[in-house]
């Protein structure tokens, strides 16, 4: 907001108006230059981003002799290069799916504890304590997770495939349980946790104290008044911290780099979550010492690209549900 | 339905502080109680005691006993829950659910409740609704969000969904202070109508208000600033207004302070 | 727990109605509150579930790393010399190295990251503000190795440069910058506007009025701000492994040569089936996490002091 000479606040989207609070002097145009320009140059990095990395990839996709979105072989070099990202995308589609599946009941669960359940003096604590698990580093994730969580999750998929081995999903594919694509999504889930718990406490903290309390004054329980004024009140941001959430498992590198086996080209293709396998982000940390010529470097770069057209199209949807949001909720 | 309360003793207590000591009164059935009194003298306070909603602010808490006819609120084995299921409340500013249309907001109640039959559901809705005087404005986009009403039709709609669930009393705080004056009088005019019903008490900040709605009202007042709030006087509208017995109540009424 | 119901049995009639479908309203059935004690347990539940892997990861890292910080060697020594199968060395190289970045990274994005604040909430009217607040939530979303890529498509590919530091704080400040510019935003819509007004009224021009009113009530937060986003940037490897190689010497060219950190040493050792080198790989975890903590921890610290509450 800013205020002309008179005093008079405007707030509408006249820019010459809103200019009217500088005096034109030359510190308020360079300072004003300074700060249009940084907010310029965020907008050239992230056009830059893509941009560089599709004339990058572009080259080596027109090279390429296999099906780019349907192959699974992956041999970029050479004369003949062929390489899909079918593989790179069913492992980033399972392991996101599987974190989300877990991490966005339990993140809402944990927002309603904090918000609405813990007592005062917990409330606090509990949310920093949440928080404290985005601080953790990716690469620890991972390495713990191969050496000292993934035994214990051994039972757990033994006693899935053993009951429901039939399911496609869920069959026996002889990989380590600590290195499949379900494991992998296990820890993912414990990563977005705090991200999804984070947006979603404080979306579930706005609801406005008289909508609580009108439900209370009908006669509803906690629970009741949970169902019928806090979680209406808070689905838009439920979507976005999904979202957001969804987000960054995607783009999540080192602990699924660490964790999955990645699968022989030779092997039969298998829908199971026991599976190993690779995701975007994990096949492009894993290929970073072998970028050697542009060709096969333009092959990762094309499978970037991918990425950041969904985590794009991801964020910009979480984006949109959060503006509607603000639009309908004075 | 309509019950006697009886309140005996109060002290209501935000954590350590104490907020209101001593309140002894008794409210009729099927009358229309006001209180009145200055800003933080405690009266908004003494109503939500009377649903139990002050305990749903952290460390609200009470000594001293409220009975509906010869039931004791407060008693142990009493479930708040019960309780204001059925003392209804209306709020001082209106809050129909947002995420919610006309028709829910007023079933809100009786669906937590397990009433699903949809015949009776459209019955309740449109009794209430007529009850709040508001089914003529709304019958024809009951599928519509409440929250696009205007500011008295939406008050009204509160009053529908607080008597939906068929309360024995009905609380209101302030229910007229974010209206204008045309909603208003409707508000007035559903009080009186209402209190062949129900026992109703509502707080107020408006005397002319008090004056024109009540058959009995109850001035508040702090002794002194950091002192809790206390009942200075309860008596008939008509005597409080033309004759009180205490000096700081004419004041108050005479406008000399508040 | 007992429930002493009220009595609403009775037919009653509200105002107008015919039927009474409302019978017996007081009561609540042993379901509901059934229900409603479950909804707590499950919320309780939830919680102690998600604190579960913040102990274990803490547990573990504390019980396998601890007793190498314990070691002088490891503030004091590099692993210059050290192979993998023999005991000792230190990590100082690779905390250098980390602390060198962050600090290069927050030189370079915490200018451009308040300015771009301060344009949102100072300046920015009409479209180009919308573009701008939305490219940085599109910057936020960027995962690390995309931007790693973007560098190095930007750094090696297009320029033939070597991969060294300074390509690496590239990245992370591409990482760096949207948590800035979105905590110091925060900052300065607390700011009440009394005070731009105020000041305005004493005939101080607004870019005054910003650097000597605006930003210096919001510095504290700004500070939060740049002190978390710097934990989250500190944690990154996968920019590291792309564009940042390992080495086991002491180095401080950001322009030539290689520089290790934490998290390179912690990928170089991993694979290692070796005692000494898992050891290695603990402490370091260890030390991040810790550096990552007390950042985060001086972040809320300052932020205490903060002089506009939300």
């Amino acid at each position: 907001m800013t205020t002309s000479i008179t005093g008079r606040s405007t707030i509408d989207d006249d820019p010459h108006d809103a200019d009217r609070a500088s005096t034109g002097r030359l510190g308020d145009r360079i300072f004003g230059g300074l700060a249009t320009g940084s907010g310029l140059l965020v907008v050239a990095i992230v056009t830059l981003v893509g941009v560089f990395l599709l004339v990058q990839a572009v080259p080596s996709l027109m090279n390429n002799d296999a099906n780019f979105l349907l192959s699974r072989e992956w041999s970029p070099s050479g004369a003949n290069p062929r390489f899909g990202i079918a593989d790179l995308a069913w492992g980033t589609l399972v392991t996101s799916v599987i974190a989300m599946v877990i991490a966005v009941p339990l993140g809402v669960a944990v927002a309603l504890f904090i918000t609405q359940y813990a007592p005062r003096w917990l409330s606090r604590p509990a949310a920093a304590t949440v928080d404290l698990l985005a601080a953790v580093p990716s690469i620890v994730y991972g390495f713990w997770g191969l050496n000292i969580a993934g035994q214990y999750f051994e039972p757990v998929a033994g006693l899935l495939q053993g009951a429901l081995g039939w399911v496609p999903f869920l069959s026996d594919q002889n990989v380590s349980a600590k290195s499949t694509l379900a494991f992998a999504g296990v820890i993912l889930a414990i990563m977005i946790l705090p991200i999804v718990t984070a947006i979603s406490r404080e979306v579930f903290a706005q609801v406005p104290t008289t909508h609580k309390e009108g439900a209370l004054a009908l006669g509803a329980t906690k629970w009741e008044m949970i169902r019928v004024a806090v979680l209406p009140y808070g689905k838009p941001g439920i979507i976005s911290a999904a979202m957001l959430g969804l987000g960054r498992a995607l783009g999540e590198t080192l602990a699924v780099l660490i964790l999955l086996s990645t699968l022989s080209p030779t092997k039969e293709w298998s829908f199971s979550i026991f599976n190993g396998g690779s995701t975007f982000a994990s096949k492009i940390a894993g290929g970073a010492s072998e970028f050697d010529t542009p060709q096969k470097t333009g092959a990762y770069i094309a499978a970037g690209l991918v990425l950041f057209v969904v985590t794009f199209l991801v964020n910009a949807a979480a984006r949109i549900v959060i503006e509607r949001r603000k639009a309908f909720s004075e | 339905m309509a019950k006697r309360i009886d309140v005996k003793d109060l002290d209501i207590y935000y954590g350590d502080f104490k907020a209101v000591e001593g309140v002894t009164m008794t409210v009729e059935p099927r009358s229309v109680t006001a209180f009145i009194g200055p800003s933080g003298c405690g009266k908004s306070t003494v109503l939500r005691t009377l649903n139990r909603m002050h305990e749903v602010i952290p460390g609200g808490r009470v000594d001293g006993s409220v009975m509906l006819d010869d039931q004791d609120l407060y008693a142990s084995s009493m479930d708040p829950v019960a309780v204001r299921r059925t003392v209804g409340m209306v709020f001082q500013r209106p809050n129909p659910f947002p995420t919610m249309s006309i028709r829910d907001n007023v079933a809100a109640g009786l669906k937590l409740n397990g009433l699903k039959n949809k015949k009776k559901l459209d019955e309740v809705v449109e009794t209430s609704l007529k009850g709040a005087n508001l089914w003529n404005e709304v019958k024809d986009r009951l599928d519509k969000p409440g929250a696009g009403l205007s500011g008295g039709q939406q008050q009204r709609l509160c009053i529908a969904r607080a008597i939906a669930v068929n309360p024995q009393v009905l609380l209101m705080d302030e229910p007229c202070s974010a209206l204008d004056p045309i909603s208003t009088l409707a508000i007035e005019d559903l009080i009186n109508e209402l209190k062949s019903d129900y026992t109703i008490v509502i707080v107020t900040h408006n005397m002319q208000q008090a004056a024109r709605v009540s058959d009995q009202t109850a001035f508040f007042n702090l002794k002194a600033t950091g002192e809790p709030g206390r009942l200075v006087e309860v008596g008939d509208t008509q005597r409080i207004f033309s004759n009180p017995t205490e000096k700081a109540t004419e004041d108050y009424i005479s406008g000399r302070f508040g | 727990m007992s429930t002493a119901q009220l009595d609403t049995t009775t037919p009653t009639t509200p105002p107008g109605t015919g039927s009474s479908p409302t019978r017996g309203l007081g009561e609540r059935s042993g379901g509901r509150a059934a229900k409603d004690l479950l909804a707590k347990v499950v919320m309780w539940l939830a919680f102690a579930i998600a604190v579960v892997p913040l102990v274990w990861i803490l547990g573990s890292t504390l019980v396998k790393g601890g007793h190498m910080l314990l070691e002088a060697q490891w503030w004091t020594n590099s692993q210059a010399g050290i192979t993998s199968r023999r005991e000792g060395g230190g990590a100082v190289h690779a905390i250098q190295g980390t602390l060198i970045q962050a600090v290069v990274t927050a030189v370079m994005s915490v200018p451009v990251g308040v300015l771009t604040a301060v344009y949102l909430v100072e300046y920015g009217r009409g479209r180009l503000a919308r573009v701008v607040s939305f490219m940085v939530d599109i910057l936020t979303g960027i995962p690390s190795i995309v931007a790693a890529l973007f560098v190095y498509a930007l750094w090696v590919t297009t320029f033939g440069f070597q991969r060294v530091a300074f390509a690496v704080t590239l990245a992370l400040t591409l990482l760096m910058i949207p948590t800035v510019v979105r905590s110091t935003e925060e900052m300065l819509k607390l700011v009440p506007n009394e005070l731009r007004e105020a000041s305005y009224a004493l005939g101080v021009p607004k870019w005054k009025t910003i650097m000597k009113v605006v930003v210096p009530t919001a510095f504290s937060g700004i500070v939060t701000g740049i002190l978390l986003g710097l934990a989250r940037v500190m944690g990154e490897t996968a920019p590291l492994i792309i564009l940042g190689p390992y080495t086991k010497v002491i180095a401080t060219d950001l322009f030539g040569g290689l520089m290790a950190t934490l998290p390179t040493m912690i990928n170089q050792d991993r694979t290692e089936a070796l005692q000494p080198a898992l050891d290695r790989v603990w402490g370091a975890s260890l030390t991040l996490i810790l550096l990552v903590f007390l950042l985060n921890l001086l972040g809320r610290f300052v932020g205490r002091f903060s002089k506009v509450k939300s």
